[in-house]
Order: C-alpha cells, then structure tokens, then sequence
C-alpha cells in the first residue's frame, strides 16, 4: 500500500522573547490510503502542531515550519504557495475539531457553512450545493436534514454539531482527515456514535484519517497504527496490537498502565511522576529521562534515536540499542 | 513598582505622552510667572498675527493669546483632573457596593446608571451649569455628575467577579468585617482598570470642558481654551489662528492623555499585550 | 416581534417618569421661577404681582401638586411654555426636530458605516502599515474638540477654497422649491455631516478594530481557514459579521453622545436644529426650553437603543423572539 501522505523530519518552532520553543522536532511517520493512523500524546506534546502543519494553518507569526517535508499527491505541503495550498485544504485534506460549539461560525446557517465548503472547491451552483449539503447531512445521520440545514449551530446538540463538523469536512470527498481530538468534548454515549461514523464513513468513501487524541480507549478501539509523541518528538511507532500488547517505549508502557487500571478498593492509581519539561529547559538528552523509571546516566546526556523494529515499528530509546529490554 | 516603570518605559507613545502631559504641566504652573501678561488685559491691537509683537497674536479684542493659552492650561487641567478623581470616588464608592452585595443594592444602581446613559451626557452637563450659573465649580460637579456611571458600572463588574475569589472566602471566613474585606482585600485587585478608565476620563473632561465653555458656559473670571475659541469665532474668515492655535493645545493635551493612559494599560495588564 | 417591541416600549415607560422627575427636580432648584422671570422682564416686579403671577401658573402650590401638575401636562406632550420665544416648548422642538435628524441620522451612518469597514481593514494587518495610519489617525480625530474640528473645516473648505457654505441650511435668497431646495439643503448638509461624522467614525474604527481582533482568536475562524476559506472572506464573512454585534450595541448607546455633540456642530454651522436650539436657549437661560429639550432627546436616545437592539436581534440568530 503506496502512503498518501508522508512527514519527513518536520520541526516546527515558535520564536517568543524566552526563547525558541520546539513544538514539534524532527517528526516523520506515513499514512497509507484507507487506514487510520492515531497521534497519541498529552497536551504539549506537538501533535495538534503536527496537524495544523500539515494544513499549514500554524499562526504565523510567531510560529514557522523550520524543516522538513510533508508530501501529499506528489507535492511538497510545506513549499506550496498560499493559494495552491488553500484548494487542498477542506477538499483533498480535511478537518475536524475539538469542541464543535465553538468550531461553528454562531450567525451563520449550518446549510450555509457546508455550502461554503462546497462553493469553495468545486463548480456546485448555490442550489446546487444545497441538496448536496443535504445528502451529506443524511450521510452522517442528522435527523430532519432539509430542516437543519436552516437552522444554526446553538439549536443542535453536541453530538449533532459534531456530525455537521464532519458533514463539512467531507463535503468534497477528501482523501485525508484529519480529526483533532473529536471526541474530547462529547458524552462517553456520543463518542462511540461519533467515532463509528467516522469508521463506516472511512470504508464507504476510501480516506484516511489521522486521529489526534490523548485518549488510549479512542485509539485501541479505532485505529490501525499509533504513533506516540513526547516532547515534540515521536518515542515509538507501530501497530496498535503490537503497541498495545508489547509497549517498547518507557513513555508508552506508562500510558498503557495509566489506561489499563481498572480500580480496586487500597489501589492506588498509576500514574507518571513528574511533569513534562518546559520547553524552554528541554534537557540535551531524552526528554523523558527525568520521569523514567529505567533510565540510566547516558539517557540524560545522549538523544536516543529512533531504533527500528520491524516494518513501520520503531521507537526512541537508549536502552532498546543494549537489548535491554 | 520598578517593575511597572521599566514595562511601561517600553511603549514609547506612551512616554511621549506622559512628557507632553508633564510639559503642559509645567507651563500651567510656570508659565504665569515667565510671562505675566493677564489674558484680560487689551495689551494690543486687535487682529495681530502670531510671530509678530505678540508671539501667538492678540484676539478680538486685543488680548495676548499666549497668555490665554498659558493660563487656559490650568483651568482645563484642574477641572479635568478633579472632575475624573470626583467622578471615580463615586464610582468606586457605589460601583463597590453594590457589586460586593448585589440584590436590591446592585439592582438600584444599574437602574439608576442606566437612567444616566440613557440621557445626553453633555446636554446634562449643559442643562446643571445652566441652572447653576457657571463657575469652575459647577462645570466640575457637572462633568463628575455626568461621569460616574461609567466608573461605577466598571467597579461593579470587577467586584461581582471577585467576590466569590477564595481568598475573599478566607477573608469572611477569618470573620473580617465587610467594609474591610471591600476596602483592604477586594479594592486593590479591581483598580489596574480603573486607573487606565480614570486616566482617560481627565482627556474627555477636558473636551467636555471646552465644550462648554465654546458655548459661553464657562467660568467668566477664568480663561479657557475653550472660550477662547468661541470668542475667535466671529473672526474666522479673517483671523483664523485664533481659533486654530487653542484647539491645537487641545488635540496636543487630549492625545498626550490618551497615550500615556494607554500606556498605564499595557504597563498594568502585561497579559493582554503579548498576544 | 411585535411584542417584542411593545415589551420594550413599555419599559420606556418607567425611564421617562425618571426623566420628569430629575427634571422636574431640575425645575425646582433652579434659582428663581417663571413668575420672578416674567416679572423682571415686565419691569414692574412688585411683590403682588409676582404673587399674582404664582397663583396664575400654580407655583405656589405644594411641591407634590405641582409634581403631578407637571406629569399630567407632560403626558398631554406639553412642555411648558418658553418665554424667550412667547411660544409653547412643544411646538418649537417640533419645529426644529427634523433639522436635528436630518444632521445625524446620515452621520450616524456614515460613521458606523466607515467606521466598520476602517476597523476591518486595520485589523487585517494587525501591526502593518494600514493599522498604524488608521489608529493614529482615529485618535487624532478623537481627541479634537468636535466644534474646533467644524470651525476648521469651515476654514478651509469655506473660506479658502469657497466649495461649501459655511452655515445655515439653506440659501435663504434664492427661493428655491422642489429639487433645487432639497439639492440646496443637500449642499449645507455637506460640512457638518462630515465634521459629526468624522468625529464618530473615529470611536466606531476602535472599536471594531478591537472586536474583529478578539473574534480572530476565536475557534470557528480556525475551521474557516481549515476549509481554505481566503483570508479576505475570513474578514469580512466570518470575523466581521461576530465583530459587529458589539459595535451596533454601542452605537445605540453612543446615540445620546451624538445628540450631545449635535448642540456643538449646529452652533458651529448655524444649522437650525435643537442643538442650535439649546444654545440660544442658554443665552436666555430659557430653563423651561433647556429642559424640555433634555426630556425630548432622552425619549430619543430610548427610541434609538431599542432599533439597536432591535438590529442585533437582526443580526444574531442565538437572540430568539418569542
């Protein structure tokens, strides 16, 4: 399976007066046509950077791609002037977001906004538009579609503004969603709605997804491979089931030990001590180092590089090379 | 407060203003003794451009406009100066109040705030100095009664946020009565956007001022830059820099104000600004 | 909708009885009455005739009768009677009502209008070049006195280059009619709506520089671009139409600023309206007018909060009305 979309080595900085902050360093990973591929990492950790780069909608200022490729449909994103880049966006690359309330323009029709989406990319006259915006609001089960396509977003509830997100999003048929923590804001009853919808709906039209979450339940219920990030950087990639089943990053068996607990009276909750560093203190070594239970010296003093595994299976750690576990 | 010294020194503007406010100042203080020329002395001929006998010409009737100008200044500095500090006691006082215990207290004032807003501040303003006859006294309660509301509705938002703050719930807890807690705890975090409103109230009171002294409403024994234009009215298809040259000081007064509140904003709210 | 305005107007109600009271509050604290005014201008001020007098206009009944004196002549829309003018008050505000409205209704627009677009286009290139001519620009008109601004206007527009008149409504002897009157009157509007406006312009630009800058931040302008929505359409379609909604709660608030700033622009201009009105008055110290002109713009300013509200409620489709 040939990748549709492929980042190489993308570093992207934030310049502020304290200094240069590396939201994402050095992050390659591919996505093939048709699978989904989950980011997985808490908040700082660069993965809602890594997609708004791929969208190129960074705010710039201060933020700038430093490095790197991100080939889709045999361009370079990165190197695409603004114009071009605008026609790939919402209709070959498209995106949902966190917390659809506030993702809603409040004085504009839903119709109105799915039809912005299609007049932007395509020849639809307005009618036109209309009853597509319908159609798509019947793709993703909207109750009454030629009725809520008049209406705004605050006469909807979570749930169903969340599908009119993705109604928009797949307006035009794209070949790649990207879904930034879809179901963060939802009940626990809609977030499985919402995530089987984009699974049927994935099948039926042949795209990819990348899902940006924290949330090791979303991934291991939806997603084909992970990658997980820290820092800015990416500490382990591979399939779910084998990442699940055999985590070779410290970072990633911390998290599956957090997500595995299931509770019991006199259990204390797992956790990760410690905190993630400031990204103005990065430590010259692995970022992880501080926190990590295996750590040795070298760790804080060497950056550990990516250790390949097996296909598309690798992860960032010193003691991988020793065959230390 | 060094602090706030070097963050406000970073916004050039506003230093600028604040050494042109200091500038007026200083001329409003100084300047009579450095050129004790009484404004309503007739010194001269009537009509005489500026740069000639008369640094800035004499006026209708004869006046030294310099002397107009430097004499003006105090008048329009202290009224809009006290008529600010007037109106955000006031506004503090009941906008406190009334935000710390709401209910009927707070309801009471927004009514009557609101009743306020909605009537032409300056006709007020016009209509009080009238029935009282123009002093610099009535033009000051004038101004300050027209300008509270603002302060007050602004203190009122601040307290009702602040109110239910934990360490306002440590304070009652610890039993310290309510005028303290208002006083000594809550008052000094709600008054950064005070000050900037305050500040910015003195440049509006100064148009406000000259507005009505423009109107023949201001105190007859005091010049003001105001009165000034409205005297050289009558002279402007052929004299008109003496119109042109007090409002000059006004524009140069108001906008020096403007900026260096300004400044005090970004100096006290330094979140806002590195957005 | 319509009982949406009913609802409204009736909470007028409640404002004007505030109003008539702080007036006639006024009234009563003013030193001398109409009877002392009326006899210091008939020259024999003796103390029967003053006394006489009293009776005859019921001034020297208790307060509280004269309060609800006052009230009933209020609801029948009489306003006392201006002795500088032997004229009832009611019919000279009439009189110059439409002059006043014909003064701010396009400045009013002009300025929210200019304004708007101005604080779009600086807030585009926050920072740039554009930004900084409008900001600078908006604070130097903002800090002139808006009198001084008309006066020089008049200067140059007038007296140098002789495009426009320089006061009055209309050129008294031509004797125009019909089309040439309204071009005529159309002519004199020019100067002093530009000066009302240019003042105005200068706190809608702010604002709206400032409102289109917070909704920028704000999370559907993220989805817009994800869309590949051009920033020009970002601005106008999506950021602006947000950004507005504050601006036009102002602009109903502003209403009463405007008014006041019409009594100095009509005086500058000569433009016969109530702010002319008020200041002719003053020379008189023609309370009962003062007064009456104070009640009369209240009432407007309430009229023109409640088309504001009503135009957000136009504009926002969250405000729902049942």
């Amino acid at each position: 399976m040939s990748a549709i979309l492929s980042v190489q080595g993308l570093s992207v900085h934030f310049p502020t007066r304290q200094g240069v902050v590396r939201a994402v360093e050095d992050v390659s990973f591919d996505i093939d046509a048709g699978e989904t591929l989950a980011l997985v990492g808490e908040s700082g950790s660069g993965k809602s950077t890594v997609a708004a780069a791929i969208m190129r909608i960074i705010p710039s200022p201060p933020g700038i791609i430093a490095a790197g490729r991100i080939e889709f449909e045999g361009r370079d994103l990165v190197k695409l002037p603004e114009n071009e880049m605008r026609r790939v966006r919402g209709s070959r690359i498209a995106m949902i977001f966190q917390d659809p309330m506030m993702a809603l323009n409040p004085v504009h029709t839903i119709g109105a906004q799915i039809v912005e989406a299609l007049t932007l990319h395509t020849n639809l006259t307005r009618r036109q538009a209309l009853g597509r915006a319908v159609e798509l609001l019947e793709l993703v089960r909207v109750p009454a579609p030629a009725t809520r396509v008049g209406q705004y977003p605050h006469n909807l509830s979570g749930g169903m503004r969340q599908r009119v997100m993705i109604a928009m999003a797949l307006a035009c048929d794209p070949r790649l969603l990207i879904a930034d923590e879809p179901t963060t804001a939802l009940d626990v009853t809609i977030q499985a709605q919402v995530l089987e919808l984009i699974g049927e709906l994935k099948a039926k039209l042949g795209m990819a997804v990348l899902l940006i979450t924290h949330d090791l339940g979303v991934v291991g219920e939806t997603a084909d491979r992970v990658v997980v990030m820290y820092a800015g950087r990416k500490v382990e990639e591979g399939r779910v089931e084998e990442v699940f089943r055999a985590p070779l990053h410290p970072y990633t068996r911390g998290l599956m030990r957090v997500s595995d607990f299931e509770g019991g009276t006199g259990q204390a909750m797992p956790e990760i001590p410690g905190t993630v560093p400031s990204p103005f203190e990065m430590p010259s070594g692995c970022a992880f180092s501080a926190r990590c239970e295996v750590a040795v010296e070298a760790c804080g003093a060497t950056r550990p590089v990516l250790v390949v595994r097996g296909p598309a299976r690798s992860a960032a750690c010193l003691l991988l090379d020793e065959g230390r576990r | 407060m060094k602090q706030f010294w070097r963050r406000y020194r970073k916004n050039r503007a506003a230093v600028g203003g604040l050494v042109v406010v200091a500038l007026i100042t200083m001329i409003a203080i100084a300047g009579p003794y450095f050129h004790p020329v009484d404004p309503f002395d007739m010194v001269g001929r009537p009509y005489s451009p500026p740069f000639g006998e008369f640094p800035l010409g004499t006026d209708v009737s004869g006046r030294d406009i310099l002397a107009g100008i430097i004499r003006g200044a105090p008048v329009s500095l202290l009224i809009g100066v006290v008529a600010s500090l007037v109106a955000t006691i006031i506004g503090v006082a009941l906008g406190s109040v009334a935000g710390y215990y709401g209910g009927f207290i707070d309801d009471a004032l927004m009514r009557t705030t609101e009743f306020f807003l909605t009537i032409p501040s300056f006709i007020l303003a016009v209509v009080i100095v009238a029935i009282f006859a123009p002093t610099v006294y009535t033009i000051t309660a004038a101004i300050a009664a027209v300008s509270w509301p603002s302060v007050a509705r602004l203190v009122r938002g601040e307290f009702i946020a602040q109110r239910e703050r934990e360490y306002v719930q440590a304070s009652r807890a610890l039993g310290m009565p309510d005028w303290e807690i208002i006083l000594v705890q809550i008052l000094p975090n709600a008054l950064a956007p005070v000050i900037v409103v305050s500040t910015l109230m003195v440049a509006t009171a100064i148009l406000t001022e000259s507005g009505l002294s423009f109107l023949g409403l201001g105190d007859p024994n005091h010049v003001s830059w105001g009165y000034m234009i409205g005297v050289a009215r009558t002279a402007l298809r052929v004299a008109w820099w003496m119109t042109a040259i007090p409002g000059l000081m006004i524009v140069v007064a108001v906008i020096a104000i403007n900026l260096a509140g300004e400044g005090l904003n970004d100096a006290l709210n330094p979140k806002l600004r590195e957005r | 909708m319509l009982r949406f305005i009913l609802r409204r107007l009736l909470q007028l109600v409640p404002v004007l009885l505030a109003i008539a009271t702080l007036n006639f509050f006024l009234l009563q604290i003013a030193p001398g009455d109409a009877a002392d005014i009326i006899a210091g201008q008939s020259g024999h001020a003796t103390p029967e005739f003053v006394a006489a007098l009293r009776a005859e206009f019921g001034l020297d009944q208790p307060m509280w009768k004269q309060y609800l004196l006052y009230l009933g002549k209020l609801v029948t829309l009489d306003l006392g009677y201006s002795f500088q003018y032997q004229l009832p008050v009611t019919s000279l505000i009439a009189d110059r009502l439409p002059a006043t409205l014909l003064l701010m209704v396009p400045s009013l627009l002009i300025a929210v209008g200019l304004g708007v677009v101005l604080g779009v286009i600086a807030s585009r290139r926050r920072g740039g070049w554009v930004d900084s001519v409008v900001s600078i620009g908006a604070l130097v008109v903002y800090a002139t006195p808006v009198f001084w601004l008309g006066l020089m206007l008049i200067v140059l527009f007038s007296i140098q280059l002789g495009w426009l008149p320089s006061g009055g409504i209309a050129d008294v002897r031509e004797g125009n009619t019909g089309l040439a009157h309204v071009l005529d009157v159309a002519h004199h509007l020019v100067l002093p709506v530009i000066t009302m406006a240019l003042f105005y312009v200068a706190i809608y630009t702010r604002l709206m520089r400032a409102s289109m800058l917070e909704v920028y931040s704000l999370d559907f302008i993220t989805t817009a671009r994800a869309k590949g929505v051009p920033e020009g359409g970002i601005a106008w379609r999506h950021a602006a139409r947000n950004a507005l909604l504050p601006v036009v709660t102002l602009a109903g608030l502003q209403f009463g600023h405007l008014l006041g700033g019409s009594v100095l622009v009509e005086t500058v201009f000569g433009w016969p309206g109530l702010g002319r009105l008020v200041f002719d008055s003053l020379l008189q110290r023609d309370l009962n007018l003062l007064l009456g002109i104070l009640f009369v713009s209240s009432v407007v300013v309430v009229i023109a909060n409640l088309l504001a509200d009503l135009t957000y409620g136009v504009l926002d489709p969250r405000i729902v009305h049942k």
